[in-house]
């Protein structure tokens, strides 16, 4: 202590300047120098910019020649397998195509009813008679087929991995980074290699949700199983259980809420999965018919098969979290004839029974007759139309204006896009002057305010907006971000880090990664800003809350490709419509994030601060938010999985990046490149999470919030 | 088995260690926990950073009694109550069950010996929330294969028991505490134990409860008679329901003796502590503090052994020098005067003064 008083006293001398300043700024100051020399040189030497092809490795032909050495020997068994799992999924297909739809509707309405009870079973009657009015209930059905076939074979494959993680050690050292890794390479990127092995057809959009849609059962068998209470297992033990009966006796049986949380969180995945696949084609499902109709511009059809994937998606979701909900609620009577004890399964089973013998005599009851079908797409069309042209205005000068002032620099840089026509002034030398002044000016203040790190961010931050993803030379990138996360997660992350960015390079990914990375930064930042102001609204508001909950829940089971058919409609293909429909996805975890860490934030803490005169304006500011970060923080990094997520999806409505590139490999079948793409996908979202997650940690620590 | 006084033994806990920590094993050369010098291990223990939960733990549970094992949270009384039914390995020592060492039975073995001869009641109680109250309590049957009618209708048996007849079909979380440690109880005899283990059974529940609680389980003892060892954390709950109680701190045991052993003669100041507010009237008995009889005793008016100080108080008042003292069966075992009673009521005030 006494040493740093007295460099204090010394530093106005001038004479320790170094001495005062902190390791950790010292290392930004170098990097600052480095940044300087490399912007200053980069037209000299262009290398600074693209990475040299010198240096490139050529593993995507290594990983094509893996994988047709492998396709080569185990072909013939990935198609046996599709050919047996195709049976299933036919016989499936077949009753649901043959049931006569009344019976339909009465077995998922008493489904729905066993579930939640009248309510539900009404909604669901409302939806599925919309299917068939509107007349798309043969997809329907083909849809329905698919989720029901992939969703007991995820369960299976998740219940058997989460159990076997949670028996044992080893298992669980290979299933946790599995899951790790799953979580976050892109949707897409299963297809390709199932692609391959299993050939195209229905059977690869099954086998490919049953994989995706499997990690949520797999952490909730974990984490339900690991979270029965001691004294339940200790009672099952005294009671004289042996290993295999205090299993499925006990922890089983104890852990069905959790578990059934996870069950309906691989539903919503495997619905979102399938209908992803659609894209594969081969199958006349709802996915398909969305695609299809959307890529024709055909906008009042695409509106209409839409409602309907929202429609099933809501089915599914409360259906499945009304059973969840009512988890050691439904006790049947353990007394009477089977009728008594089962009257749910035995109505079902003769519902279906009745269904399908009456179809059999008399054929032709099944269907809905053609001439009450009623398909208002060209009515819809007229009022789309007459929308977008009424609002063209408005709606064209958003997109103009976030394109030109925001989304274009980020990307190509502002020297780049400032022209007199959209900036109003040419980046000419003394622009860039006047620009780097600001910057310095707004620099100093953010120091003065907030310390030296918002100085940084500040820096970063107008370096990016100036050169754009593209333009800025990748070793100050790669430096950047190796430097935040060394100094946020110390070497480990930083490594990390470090060779996920050195894959993107040798590669060859790194262009398309930088613009994928530029729509996901742009799109996080604007949730983050948009979704924490409301989150902090919804806080504050009741009212809010009740508002924003019910929407926030519905956005969020929505299957992915849902998102782009609005957007497109009213702001046509293009980075904008991408952006939008990025940021309806994942705003969502902003919003709640920041809302419920705001909530919980120590009442102690609040009423201390009242206490001592605060006015509520200061409680937020100087008590709730700071004690909430840890909180946003995991919020933000929900975000940015999101984003990722999302941002692939986009690539359908001509993104360019590693989105389209993973879209690419799956309509060419080119395995390496889909491998490269979809895991520096993977990489990105990885190393945005290792940095997000130990940010959020080291400020829990700050806070004193661990226990 | 018996131990030194005479008195049959059902289970002896014998210098059990139980450590936790990365290298526990390390401390102990040999399995039976008879360690030269304890109190220098248990230091050495701490030293290296692990933690001594049971510390040369010994003890007899004689046939019959309500052997209550009191201590402050953390004090190890769950470990120890876990180790006796080898929920909890011991790291060291010895636990004998009717003679036979139960740290050297196998797995099956010991699964058979907790179907058939253990009952244990659970602080949180422990239920299963998936079963029934009937269930529950027919569970411990049902993993031993007894078919349906006869666990159901020794189930019934023994909800009746604990007064919960007409509740049989409601589950765990539509009941109050105090019910659901009622289920609790009756699941753990549902098997016919010869061993009870209750860990702070009353513990999570309001006083008012607790004492009505702690009625009913006296007056099931009364019937069942049973081998019970008993856990708590409450001093008077102990010498409530305590045959002997065993005091423990950190691990260790300080004292063992007879309710009035313990109010009377604590073995330091740390018992001592818990004493100080005890009403000793209440707790000292006739037995404690007779003399032999010298014949001079009116035998017309003997009173009980267990005749607590209180009412003794009330029949010198009615000018009578000296009272003898019978047992159960009704013999003259010996004799109290005033002198004696003032004399343990004086113990009391020296401390008060001191
Ligand atoms: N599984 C365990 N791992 C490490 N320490 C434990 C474990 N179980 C208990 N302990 C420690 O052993 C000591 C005794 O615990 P316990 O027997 O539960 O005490 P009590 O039941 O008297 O409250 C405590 O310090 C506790 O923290
Ligand atoms: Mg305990």
């Amino acid at each position: 202590m006494a040493v740093t008083t007295q460099d204090q006293a010394q530093s106005p001398l001038g004479g320790s300047v170094l001495k005062n300043v902190s390791p950790q700024l010292l290392a930004w100051l170098v990097l600052g120098a480095f940044a300087i020399l490399c912007l200053v040189l980069r037209d000299e030497y262009k290398d600074l910019v693209k990475y040299p092809k010198e240096l490139m490795l050529p593993i995507e032909v290594w990983l094509e020649a893996g994988m047709d050495w492998f396709t080569l020997h185990f072909k013939p068994v990935f198609r046996f397998i599709s050919m047996v799992l195709a049976e299933p999924m036919k016989g499936l297909e077949w009753v649901l195509h043959q049931m006569p739809w009344p019976f339909t509707m009465l077995v998922v309405a008493i489904i729905a009813y066993a579930a939640k009870g009248w309510k539900l079973a009404a909604f669901c009657l409302g939806a599925l008679s919309y299917m068939l009015i509107v007349g798309y209930w043969d997809e329907s059905m083909s849809t329905l087929a698919l989720v029901g076939i992939s969703v007991p074979m995820s369960l299976l494959l998740g219940f058997s991995l989460g159990l076997m993680a949670f028996q044992f050690r080893w298992a669980r050292r290979i299933v946790e980074p599995m899951l790790d890794v799953m979580q976050t390479v892109p949707t897409f990127a299963y297809l390709v290699p199932i692609l391959i092995l299993f050939g195209v057809g229905p059977v690869v959009g099954m086998v490919a949700s049953a994989i995706y849609a499997s990690p949520p059962v797999v952490r909730a068998v974990m984490l339900g199983l690991g979270r029965v209470p001691d004294n339940v297992i200790e009672s099952g033990q005294m009671s004289g259980c042996n290993p295999l009966q205090l299993l499925f006796l006990v922890r089983i049986p104890a852990a069905t809420h959790t578990i059934m949380v996870g069950v309906n969180q691989t539903i919503m995945a495997a619905l979102s999965m399938v209908i992803i696949a659609a894209i594969i084609g081969g199958f006349a499902d709802i996915g398909w018919e969305v695609l299809s109709t959307m890529r024709k511009a055909q906008t009042g059809q695409s509106l209409l098969a839409g409602l309907v994937i929202v429609l099933m998606a809501m089915m599914m979701d409360r259906i499945s979290r009304g059973f969840t909900e009512r988890t050691g609620e439904i006790h049947l009577a353990r007394t009477g004839n089977f009728l008594q004890r089962h009257p749910y399964l035995s109505s079902l089973v003769g519902a279906i029974g009745v269904g399908l013998i009456l179809s059999g005599l008399f054929p032709g009851f099944s269907d809905y007759p053609k001439e009450w079908v009623f398909y208002p797409a060209e009515s819809l069309n007229d009022v789309v139309a007459w929308f977008t042209r009424s609002f063209f205005g408005i709606t064209d000068a958003i997109k103009t204006y976030t394109l030109y002032f925001f989304m274009l620099p980020m990307k190509a840089g502002l020297e780049r896009i400032a022209r007199p026509g959209s900036w109003g002034f040419d980046m000419t030398t003394m622009a860039a002057a006047i620009y780097w002044g600001v910057v310095v000016a707004i620099g100093a203040g953010a120091v003065r305010f907030w310390g030296w790190r918002a100085g940084v961010v500040t820096g970063l931050l107008s370096i990016l907006f100036f050169y754009g993803s593209t333009g800025t030379p990748w070793p100050i990138f790669v430096a950047a971000v190796s430097l935040i996360a060394y100094q946020v997660g110390g070497w480990r992350v930083a490594l990390f880090s470090f060779l996920g960015m050195g894959f993107m390079l040798v590669t060859g990914a790194w262009p398309r990664a930088m613009l994928s990375f530029y729509l996901a930064a742009t799109s996080v930042i604007i949730c983050f800003v948009l979704g924490g102001a409301l989150g902090i609204w919804a806080a504050q508001n009741d009212r809010v809350s009740a508002v924003l909950r019910p929407i926030n829940d519905t956005l969020q089971t929505m299957p992915l490709f849902v998102f782009l058919i609005p957007v497109i409609m009213v702001f046509l293909v293009g980075d904008f419509s991408a952006l939008l429909a990025i940021i309806m996805y994942s705003i969502v975890p902003a919003i709640r994030y920041t809302e419920h860490g705001l909530r919980h934030v120590d009442p102690v803490a609040i009423e201390a601060a009242r206490m001592m005169g605060c006015t509520e304006r200061q409680v937020l500011w100087r008590v709730k938010l700071p004690l909430a970060v840890p909180e946003i923080m995991l919020g933000l990094n929900q975000v940015v999985m999101f984003a990722l997520a999302m941002l692939v999806i986009a690539a359908l409505v001509g993104t360019k990046g590693l989105g389209q590139w993973v879209y690419d490999s799956l309509t060419n079948a080119r395995f390496g490149q889909g491998v490269i793409a979809g895991g520096s996908m993977a990489l990105m979202a990885m190393i945005a999470d290792r940095i997000i997650q130990a940010w959020a940690i080291q400020k829990k620590k700050d806070l004193g919030l661990t226990t | 088995m018996t131990d030194s006084s005479g008195r049959d033994v059902k289970m002896t806990c014998r210098h059990v260690w139980k450590v936790y920590g990365p290298e526990a094993d390390g401390f102990f050369n040999n399995r039976n926990g008879d360690v030269p010098d304890p109190g220098a291990l248990v230091h050495q223990v701490r030293e290296n950073g692990h933690i001594g939960a049971a510390c040369d733990v010994s003890f007899d549970v004689h046939v019959g009694e309500i052997f209550v094992i009191m201590g402050l949270s953390g004090s190890g009384k769950s470990t120890i109550v876990r180790c006796l039914s080898r929920l909890v390995e011991p790291t060291a020592g010895e636990v004998i069950l009717d003679g036979e060492d139960l740290l050297k039975v196998s797995k099956e073995k010991l699964i058979d010996i907790r179907r058939h001869k253990m009952g244990m009641v659970f602080q949180n109680f422990g239920l299963l929330p998936h079963l029934s109250v009937l269930e529950n309590v027919a569970f411990p049957l049902q993993v031993q294969g007894l078919d349906k009618a006869q666990r159901m209708a020794r189930a019934m048996e023994m909800i009746e028991l604990v007064g919960l007849s007409g509740r049989e079909t409601s589950y765990p979380r539509q009941l109050s505490g105090g019910q659901q440690q009622r289920v609790g109880i009756a699941r753990s005899l549902a098997v016919e134990p010869e061993l009870w283990f209750l860990d702070e059974p009353f513990s999570a529940l309001d006083p008012l409860i607790r004492r009505q609680m702690q009625d009913e389980f006296l007056r099931l003892q009364q019937l069942l008679h049973k081998t019970i060892v008993f856990i708590t954390h409450d001093f008077l709950e102990a010498l409530r329901l305590a045959d002997r109680i065993a005091i423990m701190k950190d691990g260790q045991i300080v004292q063992i003796g007879t309710p009035a052993e313990v109010v009377m003669k604590p073995a330091n100041d740390y018992v001592e502590e818990f004493t100080q507010d005890v009403p000793r009237v209440k707790v000292i008995t006739a037995g404690d503090i007779m003399s032999a009889a010298t014949g001079d005793a009116d035998a017309t008016v003997a009173v009980s052994a267990t005749t607590t100080l209180e009412r003794l108080m009330t029949r010198f008042g009615e000018g009578l020098s000296a009272i003898a003292v019978k047992n159960e069966s009704g013999n003259i075992v010996g004799q109290v005067t005033p002198q004696a009673v003032l004399s343990a009521l004086a113990n009391e005030h020296d401390e008060e003064n001191s």
